[in-house]
């Protein structure tokens, strides 16, 4: 007994130097970033405008993982895929033709809207199909089964999606409307940053109307809740579950569509890392919430852009800008030390934990 | 259950004792004198190269060009010494797992008598450790990173290179952006890839010597999308934003900077350059219209000769388009340098081969005065063996077109 109170002291003592270690690595940084000050006010602000775009991203992606694991407590590790099939699909079979036939330029809204809604067309039957087939059929096997399928189904789609169209690196077609910037407070916001943060608002805000006011949306939430008594209330818990790839799906189809239009160019593996950014982002939020996904993918793409630069580079460490992953992840496990639930999650029943 | 478990190891050892006096009593045909062992070639059968080049991924053209001028070697070369010649072609990854995983499976093969790779510099040095390990000759076409032929760094006995070392590839970049450019700031970006930061850092030690300034040298990751805060902290730099941004990265990530370096308050004026890692069909395609003040250095190309006009037909033929990127000459120099081994060092008898794994790593080192469609290849003792030229270049309509010197 005596020596396993001793043991866990220890642990406890090393686990509260590593916070102390890790909280003054960040105060000192940010300290001597602030007294040296190398940037500018409009640096900084830039920083933070190229972090809220990259969150806006992450929290579009995180919304699939919190969605399905709020509804079947299941880490569905193909989400990255699902981003990945609808933009890379629209890419290669809508856009780079309506970019060649010249459409995209003189009428870039109805090309942009056609692009975007066949992202979301693929991404959610990408998602259907998974779910009904390496999915549903594992609804009640112990936890981790469907897990290793989530795994499988993830590469399944990713060397299909590669055999479809290739493994080479795809361009996404300029389109001349985007090109630019706009002035904001002491500096410029590229048009495609304000179109991203836009559409992130304004899809998050549908979401939430949703989820919160809907017939469906009612359901997904009693599903999530208990799916038993949902079912003895007359919810068809299976076409729930559907639903809730299938939105999901959706949000992850319109990032595709954001991230195409920033970066300009999409491959088979390009989900892999903003999947996995994501799920961090979902659990930094609290996983199993949408508003958590929501800040969770915004406080991670804060941290990526400002965290190097904040309290890194004083530090003198070479090469700070390689470390933005360290990090998110870093922060990932500040966060879980101080609030196991996430930033915005409620503290999970013994059930659901 | 004992007594069942002896049986058991009992047929086993025997089985094994039965294996190894088989195998024995097979190769008694020649006497391999070889320190390092012999590849023995039955007559009638192939005598087998492997490739080891990154042939998928976002870097796929790099390989894939380089594995057509092993093709067409082998193809222009027919028989060596009365035997056809096979080839095994691996996927480098360009990545050190990659490198790793061809290597193992290569080494796993005896038969194998000498390797044609890796395409990248990263994936290079875990499988010159491995084949060197096993006692094979490993000639890579394009790995340039100065580590590799450096015996206090990645070398490894057995390893050879037809491509250039980086030490000349960033002192000509340099040397263009200080003299010719007339630029004195620059800054350099790269992604901990061993080519990649070799490069960057060959460029840094030419630049400062002819009395230019690095105002930063910084590193992103393999895989990063969102290349503007770097971009932002280096325009920001203490120096002041450079004149002259260096990012030898591969094509994604190349391409990420190049467009995204257009995008970022204070580097508008900025020129920017790239290497032979972003130089291919697929970079260009992924630069898009972001070619505005951006040099791409890279062997020079301006091959000539009968050998080289025979060698484009055929890849026009067989591939159906020009050379994709730009290691195909470097890969049929160093296949047929190897060929040229083979037929030097290999004891025929009645139709079959013993091939000396030594002599035939001592026969590579020894080359001198090759003639090659890269010119004219001598190896050193670490096995640098390129006559290296290095040219820059521009993006027009798609195409690189040479501009310097």
């Amino acid at each position: 007994m005596r020596d396993r109170l001793a043991k866990l002291n220890l642990i406890d003592l090393f686990l509260w130097v590593a916070r102390a270690a890790i909280l003054a690595v960040i105060l000192v940084g940010t300290i001597k970033t602030i007294i040296s000050n190398p940037y500018s006010l409009r640096n900084w602000e830039d920083f933070i405008i190229f972090g809220i775009a990259q969150g806006s991203m992450y929290a579009l992606i995180a919304i699939g993982y919190t969605l399905v694991y709020g509804v079947l407590q299941m880490i569905n590790f193909a989400h990255g895929e699902f981003f990945m099939s609808g933009i890379f699909a629209s890419t290669s079979a809508v856009a780079i033709p309506l970019a060649n036939a010249g459409y995209l330029a003189s009428h870039p809204i109805p090309s942009l809207l056609l692009i975007a809604l066949t992202s979301i067309l693929i991404s959610v039957g990408i998602s259907l199909l998974t779910e009904r087939i390496a999915y549903r059929p594992l609804r009640y096997a112990p936890r981790l089964m469907p897990l290793i399928t989530a795994i499988g189904a993830s590469f399944f789609w990713q060397y299909y999606f590669r055999g479809l169209f290739g493994s080479q690196v795809i361009p996404f077609p300029d389109i001349p409307q985007l090109q630019g910037s706009l002035p904001f407070l002491h500096t410029q916001v590229l048009k495609t940053h304000v179109l991203v943060i836009f559409v992130t608002m304004v899809v998050l805000v549908a979401l939430n109307f949703f989820i919160s006011s809907t017939r469906p949306g009612k359901a997904i939430r009693a599903v999530a809740e208990n799916k038993d008594v949902a079912a003895l209330m007359g919810i068809n818990v299976d076409r729930t579950i559907s639903l809730t790839f299938a939105t999901g799906a959706a949000m992850a189809g319109v990032a595709g569509m954001l991230y195409a239009l920033v970066f300009q160019q999409v491959h088979f593996f390009m989900g892999f890392i903003p999947g996995i950014k994501a799920f961090t982002a979902a659990v930094l939020g609290g996983i199993g919430s949408i508003p958590g996904a929501a800040v969770g993918g915004l406080f991670l793409g804060l941290f990526e852009s400002l965290g190097p630069s904040l309290f890194l580079q004083s530090l003198g460490i070479p090469a700070f800008n390689q470390l933005k992953d360290v990090i998110a992840f870093t922060m990932l496990v500040l966060v879980l030390i101080f609030r196991p639930q996430g930033i915005v999650g409620e503290r999970l029943k013994e059930k659901k934990a | 259950m004992s007594k069942r478990f002896l049986a058991l190891i009992a047929i086993l050892v025997a089985g094994l004792v039965l294996v190894a006096c088989g195998g024995g009593g097979a190769s008694t045909a020649f006497e391999c004198t070889d320190e390092i062992g012999c590849v023995e070639v039955a007559a009638g059968a192939p005598i087998r190269i492997a490739s080891a080049l990154v042939i998928s991924g976002a870097n796929a053209d790099l390989g894939l060009d380089s594995q057509h001028g092993v093709e067409i070697a082998i193809e222009f070369k027919g028989d060596v010494l009365g035997h056809a010649v096979e080839l095994q072609a691996e996927d480098d990854g360009c990545s050190a797992e990659g490198g790793q995983t061809a290597g193992q499976k290569i080494v796993s093969d005896p038969s194998i008598v000498a390797i044609i790779g890796t395409s990248c510099s990263g994936a290079g040095v875990p499988l010159a450790q491995i084949a060197s390990d096993a006692g094979y000759a490993v000639v890579s076409p394009s790995n340039t990173s100065p580590a590799l032929t450096d015996p206090d760094g990645a070398w490894k006995p057995g390893y050879l290179r037809t491509a250039h070392n980086d030490n000349v590839q960033g002192a000509a970049m340099a040397d263009y952006v200080y003299n010719t450019l007339e630029l004195t700031t620059a800054a350099a970006i790269h992604d901990g890839d061993p080519y990649t930061e070799g490069l960057a850092n060959a460029f840094r030690v030419a630049f400062e010597e002819m009395g230019g300034t690095m105002v930063a040298f910084t590193a992103v990751n393999v895989g990063d999308t969102d290349m503007r805060p770097v971009l932002t902290s280096i325009a920001a730099s203490a120096g002041g934003a450079p004149e002259f941004l260096f990012f030898p990265v591969f094509t994604a990530e190349c391409a990420h900077l190049a467009t995204q370096s257009l995008e970022v308050a204070g580097l508008e004026n900025t020129a920017r350059g790239a290497a032979d890692g972003c130089f291919s069909a697929a970079a260009a395609e992924a630069i898009g219209s972001s070619t505005a003040n951006l040099y791409i250095s890279g062997p020079d190309l301006a091959f000539s000769g009968d050998t080289y006009t025979r060698f484009a037909e055929a890849y026009q033929t067989n591939y159906g388009s020009a050379p994709i990127s730009v290691f195909h000459a470097h890969a049929f120099d160093a296949t047929n340098m190897v060929f040229a081994c083979i037929e030097q060092v290999a004891k025929e008898s009645d139709g079959s081969l013993l091939i000396g794994r030594q002599d035939i790593r001592d026969c590579l080192y020894a080359t001198e005065n090759f003639t090659g469609i890269t010119g004219n290849l001598t190896c050193n003792e670490y096995g640098d063996c390129a006559d290296a030229k290095i040219a820059v270049y521009e993006i027009q309509d798609g195409d690189y077109v040479a501009i310097w010197p």
